[in-house]
């Protein structure tokens, strides 16, 4: 398959009186056409600003992208002008946000919003542009679409407005859509309703999905590839498969032991990652894992481990990533 | 169930000790209905949110039950009425003996000593203008507990080491710590007052995992050592299998499913539950691929106006006729697991 998105040394950093925050440091990843890829992490570990880097959707100041390149279908996005990125938003990269409550112009119906977004980037007719939002709205699984396009967004629920909010992702059908955590407001039925709608779109029009996620189980049901995050950077990439059963990383290996599981019986306690993640005003050129990391040797203090290949297109960043399997016994 | 006698007048002693495994808490046929009211001047109610219609359970010294739903089915109005910090509309709270609906404020006291809650957002259950070791003392010094500020000073380093952060935080701000350490700090105030239960709702929620994993870890440990009876309040499935050894299912304000929690998880009877359990997804791509996947059509209707009969018959899949117009009873279809549902 093609390579669709490709981010190269990603760096955004945000000056803040208490320091240089390096948000996204130094991140590189591909998605090709119709996959997809997880980002994996938690707060604070630069997921959903490197997504949205993708689309400069960064407040400068205090937010900017200091080095590397995002080369969509073969350009770069960081070297468009303001009009041209604008062109490349909605049309070819959309995005879906956390908040369906306030991602919505609380103003505007919902027809208004779906046809502006038609009209500007299709230059269709109002008319077509209606047409067009009623087949989206039915496509989202809302019915009564009609009377819905005069509704406003107070007038729907958390789970409608998601809808509504994929329908306009995908209005321009885009090659890529990116989900920063999509279903973490919604109830867990409707949170299932969402992802299969939107697994369901991604296979039926080719569209690759970037799903950015605290939530291991979503990963799980829905990734082709895993990229995890730690203090922005990536330390661990590989297949869905390849990141569970068989993870490379400390903190991939802590991450899968810490969560309560549903389908093992309760009573088997739970292994936690001791200590909190880092301030990210304060790291120094060692492994940021490492005040954590029950394995850390001399050398991870001293030196950040590069991304290290461990066999079949997985990757881990940990000097000790080719004993993991030991290690992991070890402890078990 | 001997001891659940309503107690009309209480009193510090009318409590009756009760032994580990014997009923602590007896919740029945609870009712909270919140009215809707129009009108600025002359307010009348012109319709009731019927947000808990008649839910009964009972917990057990020692014993964590897990109450689970979707957001508005009335979990937490639940936790709200059995704390008093809700007047039900009816039912009875029966804690230790003593019938709490009715109970003056004097009255109340000591029990609001023995019940205590830990609520969901570590960043506004905390005054921000209040330093950590006062807001641990304050329930002291509110009770009479501790009067003078040196003993509560200590009692204050202790319960924060028992919780696991420094003595030292004392000092601090809540706005000097981060979202887990505040939340050890929550817990530590529920115990200032060594309480027999705890309210925990949706106390892990706002967590990131590794984190909820080292406060889920506590909530055990605290539970052991101080031989606490947990209510967990909870939208998530798994956390509350991991924890809890009773789980309640509710649907718009009603009881749906009662039992162990591994009976509960490994087989679920009534239908919404076992959409509910589906939804949730495995961390285990393998596992997952095996899964049937049950996804549930519609939405949570409004509480404001329940469908008739069964409330979920709306969106069950094995509804018919008699759904619409009776309300099914809980009962108990095999020793220990109770389900309102004509038909399974």
């Amino acid at each position: 398959m093609a390579k669709l998105l490709e981010i190269h040394n990603l760096r955004t950093q945000f000056r803040t009186s208490a320091g240089v925050v390096k948000a996204v440091d130094g991140i590189s990843y591909d998605v090709e056409e119709g996959e997809t890829v997880a980002i994996v992490g938690e707060s604070g570990c630069g997921k959903s600003v490197s997504a949205m880097s993708i689309l400069r959707l960064i407040p400068d100041p205090p937010g900017r992208i200091v080095e590397g390149s995002i080369h969509f279908q073969g350009r770069n996005l960081l070297e468009l002008g303001g009009e041209e990125i604008r062109q490349v938003r909605g049309a070819q990269i959309s995005m879906v946000f956390q908040e369906p409550m306030t991602s919505l112009n609380p103003v505007l119906s919902i027809g208004r919003q779906l046809t502006e977004t038609i009209c500007l980037h299709l230059g269709s007719s109002q008319e077509e542009a209606t047409k067009r939002a009623l087949e989206l709205l039915g496509m989202v699984g809302i019915s009564d679409a009609a009377r819905r396009l005069k509704q406003y967004p107070h007038h729907l629920s958390g789970g409608m407005r998601q809808r509504v909010m994929i329908a306009l992702a995908l209005s321009c059908e885009p090659k890529l859509i990116i989900a920063d955590e999509p279903t973490t407001a919604l109830d867990v039925t409707i949170q299932a309703q969402i992802l299969e709608l939107m697994k369901d779109l991604s296979r039926r029009l080719g569209v690759a999905l970037v799903i950015i996620t605290h939530n291991l189980g979503v990963v799980a049901r829905y990734a082709d590839r895993v990229n995890v995050m730690y203090a922005g950077k990536i330390i661990e990439m590989g297949t869905a498969e390849q990141i569970y059963h068989n993870p490379r990383h400390p903190y991939t290996v802590g991450l899968l032991a810490s969560v309560p599981r549903m389908d093992q019986h309760h009573g088997k306690r739970l292994v936690p990652i001791e200590g909190q993640p880092p301030d990210l005003t304060k790291l120094d050129n060692g492994c940021s894992y490492r005040p954590r990391c029950r394995w850390a040797i001399e050398r991870c203090a001293s030196e950040f481990p590069p991304l290290e290949g461990v066999g079949d297109n997985q990757v881990a960043a940990c000097w000790r990533t080719q004993e993991m399997a030991e290690l992991r016994e070890e402890a078990s | 169930m001997s001891s659940a006698q309503p107690v009309a007048a209480a009193t510090p002693g009318g409590f009756a000790k009760v032994e580990k495994g014997e009923t602590l808490i007896e919740v029945k046929n609870l009712k909270m209905y919140f009215p809707v009211v129009e009108g600025i001047l002359f307010q009348r109610a012109i319709a009731y949110v019927k947000a808990v219609d008649d839910v009964s359970f009972e917990i057990k010294k020692g014993e964590t039950l897990g109450l689970v739903g979707e957001s508005g089915c009335g979990k937490t109005t639940t936790g709200r009425c059995i704390l008093q910090l809700e007047h039900p509309t009816a039912g009875d709270i029966v804690f230790e003996g003593v019938n709490l609906n009715g109970l003056d404020a004097k009255a109340l006291s000591p029990v609001r000593q023995k019940i205590q809650v830990i609520f969901q957002d570590p960043y506004s259950s905390l005054n921000p203008r209040m330093k950590i070791g006062d807001i641990i003392g304050e329930p002291m010094k509110v009770h009479g507990i501790q009067p003078d500020a040196g003993g509560r000073r200590k009692r204050v380093a202790e319960l924060l080491s028992t919780c696991g952060l420094d003595p030292a935080f004392a000092d601090r701000y809540p706005h000097e710590m981060s979202g887990g350490q505040r939340q050890r700090v929550g817990i530590a105030r529920a115990l200032a007052l060594n309480p027999e239960f705890i309210i925990c709702d949706e106390a892990v929620s706002a967590l990131d995992v590794s984190i909820q994993a080292q406060v889920i870890n506590l909530l055990e440990d605290l539970r052991e050592e101080f031989g606490l009876t947990y209510l967990f309040i909870a939208h998530d499935l798994s956390v509350v299998h991991h924890l809890c050894n009773r789980v309640a299912v509710m649907y718009l304000g009603k009881m749906m499913e009662l039992a162990d929690s591994d009976e509960l998880f490994d087989n679920p009877i009534h239908p919404y539950t076992q959409a509910l359990l589906s939804a949730v997804p495995v961390p285990d791509p393998t596992t997952e691929q095996q899964r049937e996947h049950q996804v549930l059509q519609g939405e949570v209707p409004s509480p404001m106006n329940p469908p008739s009969g069964c409330v979920f018959h709306p969106r069950c899949p094995l509804a018919v006729d008699s759904c619409r117009l009776e309300i099914p009873p809980l009962e108990e279809k095999r020793p220990g697991h109770w389900v309102a549902c004509s038909q399974v």
